[in-house]
């Protein structure tokens, strides 16, 4: 760790921060455009913030994860997701299950939750960006949160792309990254994972001319 | 080299179907794929039953007698499934449920499916190992809504979504467990290794490692299908094509169980308490008792036996969680009869329900008027996954019940409880589908019951008498889970 770490804290502080806030942004925005390029953002942070802690402590191999994500998540899957929403058609407005006020409020509540629990792991980190852990973890509950309120197709995918993002967000800050050949592991399984969404998205509307997810709602017990 | 062909067989399999099939032969292609692959299996497992545990290509894949006992059964599994599926998938094709383009799909994606489960088994990298079982939703995602009904999307939209987000937590236990694992090993890619963790787990932090082993739980334990984190698994089984049914529970379950254990033996040597083994047995118990009640309510044979699934997974988890040699030995026992008896019964089911052109039970009569061979097959079978003697699953079910008796009193009157329950009901509604009356005419083809006998007369033979070559196999892998 060189001389200037205590501003390459402050900057992944700040980088972690904005993370939480384009958290909270996606969980309250309605349009599902806007929503993809909040998710490109939060992609665009987790690259920036990955290579911070690449050049704060000479782990070289944490460039190249800065570089998968840039490639994955600030270009490869939005370009996806906005191809999909032009050939599938649907520009509307999201709707929520619940209405946006109370998930606020419900999401505060997990932040909250998020760093108590993080609280003891984050003491025995030695890394110097260990209290970002909560965030990390807060942004996975957030995203945990959006999934569950979201009624339509779409966003519910994006939010579970966003829960990936934090939990690679807990990866650098809690461990300066998995070893290498996880993370490709992982990149590919995100990538082919949203591929196979993308077909499914289209069977689904051939089925029931609607990305609702309400119409997957008969299989019942009884 | 016979490990490198149980990869790579199944991956070029892959590869080769998803260019040919189509064709009319793809489904002997897949057959004889899966035989290799099977045979393959067969030369490895020997190689470390002579040899003991070994490792290959820099220490990135371990095999001992923990997982090469598994790696045996899924290539079996797979190789009847494949047999099974032949005649199964082609029907389907001539009824017009299936285009030629989706079959590609079925034939490429149940190779893939293999493959993936076969890495998940032999891989040394915890990291590597959570790759793979991700991989494996994928692959099965698409052949769950093969059909492309209504309510095979919806399916399939649900095991997707579900098993992602359980899947995610797992992915948080894996970074929670490298955490730990970096303090003592140092930061580098040997660190995931779970032979380097094993030696080390004594130092792990054990706070650490709590949290991770619960998080590990839950992720894993939404594949293994345990109660609260099951939804998907009923709904996934009846609504694809029966020979993915067959594989998601003989073979699926199964490998997230492996994994699930292979994380308990790390907390236990980490954790100076027993929480791990507590945790086990409260998940695998509340399973068995929620699966045997749902089981009167089920109204379609695939979802009866998908809530069977959960209900025997729950036993096997409870298993594991007591510990212990009888007791793990009884685990590893009902993992190889239930895979057996389980996937014979969805081969028995799925020609039943074909030849009925329904799954609902109701509408299911006589079986063994229009074919006694699948009548007889099917009720043989829910006799052996009952725990009737002489089968295996009575076997392995007594010794988990008489250790139960000994270690856990407590959980004794539930277990018997949801056995007796989940008697009452399969057999309730399996008797009068063989038995009763039917106007539908015998059937115009011959069904493959080969499979659904070999299934059964394993089972038989290993309810009667473990050879003894078997039984030490299952001696030390029980050892090794401690």
């Amino acid at each position: 760790m060189n001389a200037a770490s205590p501003y390459f804290g402050q900057i992944i502080n700040l980088l972690a921060a904005i993370l939480l806030l384009l958290s909270f942004a996606m969980l309250s925005q309605r349009r599902i455009l806007s929503l993809i390029d909040l998710f490109m953002a939060q992609g665009a942070v987790l690259c920036a913030s990955t290579a911070v802690v690449a050049y704060a402590t000479g782990q070289n191999h944490l460039y190249v994860s800065a570089g998968i994500t840039l490639l994955l998540k600030v270009m490869l899957l939005p370009w996806i997701l906005h191809r999909l929403i032009r050939r599938l058609n649907v520009k509307w407005d999201v709707e929520t299950l619940i209405n946006i006020p109370t998930t606020m409020l419900i999401g505060i509540v997990l932040v909250i939750f998020a760093f108590n629990l993080a609280l003891p792991i984050s003491q025995l980190a030695g890394t110097i960006t260990r209290s970002t852990l909560g965030i990390a973890m807060a942004a996975v509950l957030l995203a945990f949160l959006m999934m569950i309120t979201r009624s339509k197709a779409v966003p519910q995918v994006i939010g579970f792309l966003s829960m990936e993002n934090g939990l690679f967000f807990a990866a650098t800050s809690a461990t300066y990254g998995m070893p290498m050949v996880v993370e490709l592991g992982i990149a590919l399984d995100v990538l082919v994972g949203m591929v196979i969404l993308g077909v499914f998205f289209f069977q689904i509307r051939e089925q029931f001319d609607s990305l609702d997810i309400r119409h997957l709602e008969q299989l019942k017990d009884d | 080299m016979e490990f490198l062909f149980v990869l790579g067989i199944p991956l070029l399999g892959g590869l080769v179907l998803a260019l040919t099939g189509h064709r009319r032969v793809a489904a002997e292609i897949n057959a004889v794929f899966s035989l290799l692959t099977f045979l393959a299996a067969a030369v490895l497992t020997k190689r470390i039953i002579d040899d003991g545990p070994q490792r290959f290509f820099d220490e990135q894949f371990f095999i001992d007698s923990f997982n090469v006992f598994l790696v045996a059964l899924t290539a079996f599994v797979g190789f009847t499934t494949s047999i099974f599926s032949r005649p199964y998938m082609r029907i389907e094709h001539e009824h017009g449920r299936l285009t030629s383009g989706r079959l590609r799909l079925y034939h490429s994606m149940f190779q893939m499916f293999m493959f993936t489960m076969l890495l998940a088994l032999t891989t040394n990298n915890m990291g590597i190992l959570w790759v793979a079982m991700e991989a494996a939703t994928l692959t099965t995602v698409l052949l769950v809504s093969l059909y492309r009904t209504a309510a095979s999307l919806e399916a399939a939209w649900k095991y997707f979504i579900l098993c992602g987000v359980g899947i995610a937590q797992a992915l948080f236990g894996t970074i929670l467990l490298y955490f730990a694992a970096e303090k003592v090993l140092g930061h580098q890619g040997s660190a995931l290794l779970w032979t380097h963790l094993d030696a080390v787990k004594g130092q792990l932090e054990p706070t650490v490692l709590s949290l991770a082993f619960v998080f590990l739980l839950v992720g894993y334990g939404t594949k293994v299908g345990l109660v609260p984190l099951h939804n998907w698994l009923p709904d996934a089984h009846a609504e694809g094509p029966t020979p993915v049914s067959a594989v998601l529970s003989g073979l699926l379950l199964n490998v997230a169980l492996y994994a699930v254990v292979r994380c308990k033996v790390l907390a236990d040597g980490a954790l100076q308490s027993n929480l791990a083994s507590l945790l086990m047995m409260g998940f695998g118990m509340l399973s068995v008792v929620v699966a045997a009640f749902a089981l009167s309510r089920q109204k379609d044979i695939k979802r009866l036996f998908g809530y069977s699934s959960i209900e025997h997974m729950g036993i096997i988890t409870f298993a594991f969680g007591m510990g212990g040699p009888v007791a793990n030995f009884a685990g590893l026992l009902h993992m190889t009869v239930h895979s057996l008896t389980k996937s014979a019964i969805f081969f028995a089911v799925g020609h039943a329900a074909q030849k009925s052109g329904t799954q609902v039970i109701d509408n299911i009569r006589g079986l063994i008027k229009v074919s006694p061979t699948v009548g007889w097959g099917l009720l043989l079978g829910s006799l052996a996954i009952l725990g009737m003697p002489p089968f295996g699953v009575f076997a392995s079910e007594f010794l988990i019940l008489t250790t139960a008796m000994k270690q856990q009193p407590w959980a004794t009157p539930f277990l018997l409880m949801a056995l007796g329950v989940a008697f009452a009901s399969i057999f309730g509604k399996v008797q009068p589908m063989v038995f009763g009356d039917t106007t539908v005419k015998r059937l115009p083809h011959p069904p493959a019951l080969l499979p659904v006998f070999a299934h059964l007369v394993l089972v038989l033979v290993l309810g009667l008498w473990i050879p003894p070559y078997l039984a030490d196999w299952y001696r030390t892998a029980a050892k090794l889970i401690g």
